[in-house]
């Protein structure tokens, strides 16, 4: 019998291959292994949703056992591949740490990435947490009622959406950010002035352009967070979120090119042309039509995941299919439902759609006349009118997009309208 | 149990058996119902559960919220007067609901 498809990493990319796969009707072994001693689950609620307590762990399974059986998928739990013999086919064995191999005749790499980690005196203290996967959350959540203090190190989507959540149970947060601004990489100015702007209202002490020193001991537990300035900032608790390091080190070992992120092309077929990468340890071509030529992204979103992974399984089929498409992203925080369409990055000028009454507030990204992408808080409408606009290569003209009292809709132009035909 | 019957565009059927209080995104999702994608996994943020739910469960189920109004309003297939976001549904003791999916989500 033939060995099939061993794909490494069971989470979201993972998930959505095997999955996409055996809807489209392959029809080898396909064996779906993780390291974790979890059944398949969702990230995104950890920091959110079920942080706070508002769902329960079987909503964050991403699909039932009688589902996998069904479908004749294998879902191996913790076993961890440590070592890859690989054949220029494509063919090979992996080895895990408990000393099992796994036979494959096609490999799937899905091993996303890890917190990056903070050097520095004290990280190691207990109650210096970091916050990637279900252990990390449960670790998290067991300690929360024991604190008060919490020091959150790191100002992007994870550092703020747990700082929100804790915030909202009840805990006097400090967030703590190294850049002059919170979320500077994934979103533009407004709306991390608008983000700051809200969370400190909300009671979230927001320290911006800190630096830490160390972390300051209180006994034989966390006390304190020290920063440059020399201030201690009190804490029974440290939340590290500044951001994650792929996971290439497998790739590596069997001679794909890496370069943050497993180098990938638009099928997510790896440098050997056999092995395929999805979801965030790949680094692929730029998916957005019209991105410049050779721009390459490597994203750590769901949408990303599940897209990539789809085209991965075409690749696996025979079938090259290019990934294009729209990037999207979500991030709870609070009372804020943060939506994100399009990549901003290369815009040239801004434009701000504002209710404050009703707490909406959009930021819609232009490159010339081009609208590329728009940072939505809590507006569903404006959101989803630009994501579908720049699926369907639809126009927003930038100035009859300014009066916010007009849907985004209504003002939408068809291509045709725009490029006159000769 | 309560139970939730998916119909496709195309007019085929599935029943599930569903458990009390999961949504019936959650129900499609972890029994491999097609039809529904569901990126956000329930978090109100992505219009890709979307449903027709049968006119004659309309009225059992809870109003819907703004939020819930504004991201039909994008989704991929034609909104009805019975569209909903399917994760916003939760199952509710002694009530069998029947959903309609559209002809794509995304
Ligand atoms: C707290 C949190 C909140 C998030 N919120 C959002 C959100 O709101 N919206 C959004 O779009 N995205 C969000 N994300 C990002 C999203 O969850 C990731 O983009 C997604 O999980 C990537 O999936 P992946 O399968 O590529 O990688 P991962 O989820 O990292 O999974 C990789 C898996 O591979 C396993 N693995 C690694 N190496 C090995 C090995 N050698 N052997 C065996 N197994 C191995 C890992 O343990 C892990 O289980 C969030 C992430 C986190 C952590
Ligand atoms: S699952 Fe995303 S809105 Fe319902």
């Amino acid at each position: 019998m033939s060995d099939g498809l061993l794909i490494i990493g069971s989470s979201q990319a993972g998930v959505a291959l095997a999955t996409s796969l055996r809807a489209l009707g392959y029809d080898e072994p396909v064996t779906l292994l993780g390291d974790e001693n979890h059944r398949p689950y969702q990230r995104p609620a950890l920091s959110k949703e079920w942080l706070q307590g508002e769902i329960t762990n079987e909503s964050l399974m991403f699909r039932t056992q009688d589902y996998w059986d069904e479908h004749d998928i294998q879902v191996v739990r913790n076993e961890r591949i440590v070592r890859i013999d690989k054949r220029d086919n494509g063919s090979g064995v992996a080895h895990s740490m408990s000393g099992t191999d796994f036979g494959f005749d096609r490999l799937a790499l899905a091993v996303g990435a890890r917190p990056r980690r903070l050097l520095l005196e004290g990280v190691d203290l207990p109650g210096v947490l970091y916050l990637r996967n279900a252990d990390d959350a449960l670790e998290l959540k067991a300690r929360v009622p024991d604190v008060q203090d919490v020091v959150v190190i790191g100002g992007g989507f994870i550092g703020i959406e747990a700082a929100a959540s804790l915030h909202k149970m009840g805990r006097t947060v400090t967030l703590v950010e190294a850049a002059p601004r919170l979320v500077a990489r994934a979103v533009g100015e407004q709306t991390s002035a608008y983000l700051l702007e809200h969370h400190r209202a909300s009671g979230i002490d927001i320290v911006l352009d800190a630096s830490v020193r160390r972390i300051v001991a209180n006994g034989d537990r966390v006390g304190g967070v020290e920063l440059g300035d020399g201030r201690v900032v009190p804490a029974d608790l440290v939340l590290v979120g500044v951001g994650v390091i792929p996971n290439t080190e497998l790739a590596e070992s069997i001679s794909l090119e890496c370069d943050n992120g497993v180098r990938v092309d638009e099928s997510a077929l790896a440098s050997d042309g056999v092995t395929v990468a999805v979801g965030d340890c790949a680094n692929l071509p730029n998916p957005v039509p019209g991105a410049p030529e050779g721009d390459r992204v490597r994203f750590e979103s769901v949408n990303n995941a599940i897209e990539q992974a789809k085209v991965a399984a075409y690749a696996i089929m025979g079938r090259r299919e290019e990934y294009a498409g729209i990037p999207w992203f979500w991030s709870n925080q609070g009372a804020i439902k943060l939506q994100i369409a399009g990549l901003s990055t290369g815009h040239d000028r801004t434009l701000v759609r504002e209710d404050p009454e009703r707490g909406k507030h959009s930021v819609l990204y232009y490159r010339g006349d081009r609208i590329i992408a728009a940072d939505c808080i809590n507006h569903p409408l404006d959101f989803m009118a630009v994501r579908s606009a720049l699926g369907k290569g639809q126009a927003i003209p930038f100035d009859a997009a300014g009066d916010p009292t007009v849907p985004l809709k209504s003002v939408t132009t068809d291509p045709a309208d725009l490029v006159p035909a000769d | 149990m309560p139970q939730v019957t998916y119909t496709d565009h195309t007019g085929e059927s599935r029943t599930v058996d569903a458990t009390v209080g999961d949504s019936v995104m959650e129900t499609a999702v972890r029994n491999g119902v097609p039809g529904i994608v569901a990126e956000c996994g329930g978090s109100l943020s992505c219009a890709t559960c979307h449903v027709y739910v049968d006119e004659a469960d309309l009225a059992s189920l809870p109003p819907m919220e703004e939020m819930e109004d504004e991201m039909l309003w994008g989704a991929a297939d034609e909104r009805r007067d019975n569209s909903r976001l399917s994760c916003q549904l939760k199952i509710a003791e002694g009530s069998d609901l029947h959903v309609t999916t559209p002809t794509t989500q995304v």
